[in-house]
């Protein structure tokens, strides 16, 4: 049997004549002067990147509490867990099984560092202040850092205002470490730097937009324009253009419950669930043909006697 | 019913006559291009296989075109946009024209008659130009790639998959996207289109013994 089960039976019943080059040809002209045609009317979509030098232009209260939140690690890049930040528990888990804690920290992110400090430090001329401010910063101890950092972030978030006053062993250097990242971003300066770092050359932008994230910013530009995580965002494109519609079983899931619930284990672990149910729902389609019930479904709905009709209408089968 | 286990067949331990023997004695030149089809091959149903693999030279035309003029081309030249254009409608028809092929291929239980790996090689082409198209919307280098870079990175994430494939990292997506998966969609696309060769086109159902008599 299984000698035979590799033996390809070819057709000996009636045939036509088939141009199957012509109709390649065809093919590909019909797609070409199509394709040329969508192009010439509708163009293609390309709204212009935000930058960080933006972000503090426009929404400058998000981005200093932003980076006050990275001083005090409550930002969601500083608290993510792998593969950036080293945090045990953290990553979001499918049953039992934390395949992101699995994977490990394989791009760790020091984001108080990457974001604030080192930045700040790279600053050509730096004012006297600011000199004092990241001395004083260098020579406290971790919880004093947090605890500065924290109080400043608690003071920003109920005044919603640029810069918290009160006394300054409160909030520590924070204040002036904050309002100068503020004043180099807005120059445009920082955008290189945290891109950057020490290279040259740069094609990876994980800081840049991990920091452009930890804001509103980036989401408020993303959802007014139809593209947020519940509104079917990853699928949509900017614009009035299609986007990448073959992912709409992908970003249903997130728009229902239990998924779209985060107060729900399975809601809290949407991303994980999402992905393991797309993985199976793959090998599924991959495995149609050796699946008892799902390959009879095209025989239970006989849609194939619409494709075929033609040849139905002068082979019947037996018994019809 | 006809076999063509000993077309073109020379028995040998030659590794060389061994391939040799696999790939031709399933695809003899009248099989590989053949000038007649089974008369059942008549239906627009047929059409969207074709459109889907004309689409992908399209994309891949212009996807080259693109890849000369480096990533940030098109946003400053007018003829760049264009391009991009063409590049962008042409993966909208891929998909379209390939979705049409796929549901209508599973409505004609196409993988009938031992044309199981066709069916497979089919959907493997599918996933794998997800993953191509997907690393193309992160490499536009505007604000859409930067939020979906940003979106997609938790679900990789969540996954372990970030811990390798990181989408933040542009560099590393647009190499996939011009190398690695290109060539992996069209390595699958070959396969499968000479598997449909190779099978030949699924009859109707009931017609499965080939004689063109109903089962």
């Amino acid at each position: 049997m299984k000698s035979r089960s590799r033996e390809i039976v070819q057709w000996q019943g009636p045939s036509k004549r088939y141009d199957i080059v012509k109709e390649f040809v065809v093919a590909l002209t019909v797609v070409a002067i199509l394709t040329l045609a969508l192009s010439a009317l509708f163009s293609s979509p390309d709204e212009p990147s935000l930058t960080i030098k933006s972000w503090a232009n426009t929404s400058s209260e998000d981005f200093v509490l932003a980076a006050a939140t990275e001083l005090d690690g409550s930002s969601p890049s500083a608290s993510y867990g792998p593969p950036y930040v080293a945090i045990p528990g953290s990553g979001q888990k499918i049953g039992p099984v934390n395949l992101q804690a699995l994977a490990g920290v394989r791009t760790p992110v020091n984001s108080a560092n990457a974001f604030v400090i080192d930045p700040l430090r790279a600053w050509p001329n730096p004012s006297s202040s600011l000199t004092f401010a990241l001395g004083a910063w260098a020579r406290a101890s971790p919880d004093q850092q947090q605890q500065w950092a924290s109080a400043y972030v608690q003071a920003l978030g109920e005044t919603k205002q640029l810069k918290a006053t009160g006394a300054a062993d409160k909030y520590g250097p924070v204040p002036e470490l904050t309002s100068s990242l503020l004043v180099m971003a807005k120059s445009g300066a920082l955008d290189g730097v945290v891109a950057l770092g020490s290279n040259f050359y740069q094609t990876n932008y994980t800081h840049s937009l991990l920091f452009m994230g930890d804001g509103t910013y980036l989401e408020d530009a993303a959802v007014k324009q139809n593209l947020g995580g519940d509104q079917s965002g990853m699928m949509n494109e900017t614009g009035s253009y299609p986007g990448q519609a073959w992912l709409w079983l992908y970003t249903f899931w997130y728009q229902i419950p239990p998924f779209s619930n985060e107060a729900t284990t399975i809601g809290a672990n949407a991303d994980a669930v999402v992905w393991g149910i797309m993985m199976l729902l793959s090998l599924l389609l991959l495995l149609v043909p050796f699946l008892p019930g799902i390959r009879s479904i095209p025989r239970w709905i006989p849609l194939y006697r619409i494709i075929w009709r033609q040849w139905y209408r002068n082979h019947p089968m037996p018994g019809k | 019913m006809s076999t063509t286990k000993s077309v073109g067949q020379t028995p040998s331990t030659l590794w060389t006559a061994r391939l040799r023997n696999k790939f031709f004695g399933g695809l003899p030149p009248e099989r590989l291009l053949p000038d007649k089809q089974p008369a059942y091959v008549a239906s627009w149903i047929y059409v969207f296989g074709v459109l889907t693999i004309a689409s992908l030279l399209i994309i891949i035309a212009s996807g080259v075109w693109l890849s000369f003029e480096g990533p940030l081309w098109w946003h400053t030249s007018n003829v760049g946009h264009f391009v991009n254009s063409i590049h962008f409608w042409s993966v909208q028809l891929f998909f379209f024209s390939m979705a049409i092929h796929l549901w209508g291929k599973f409505w004609m239980s196409a993988w009938r008659g031992g044309r199981s790996r066709t069916w497979m090689t089919g959907v493997l082409a599918f996933l794998a130009s997800i993953g191509t198209a997907f690393t193309g919307y992160l490499v536009q280098t505007n604000f859409d790639s930067q939020w979906i870079a940003s979106e997609a990175k938790d679900g990789l994430n969540s996954v372990g998959i970030g811990a390798w494939f990181n989408v933040l990292n542009v560099g590393q997506a647009l190499l996939l996207h011009v190398a690695a998966l290109p060539l992996i969609v069209g390595l699958i696309t070959i396969i499968h289109v000479l598997q449909v060769r190779r099978r030949g086109v699924v009859p109707p159902v009931g017609f499965e013994d080939s004689s063109g008599d109903a089962a």
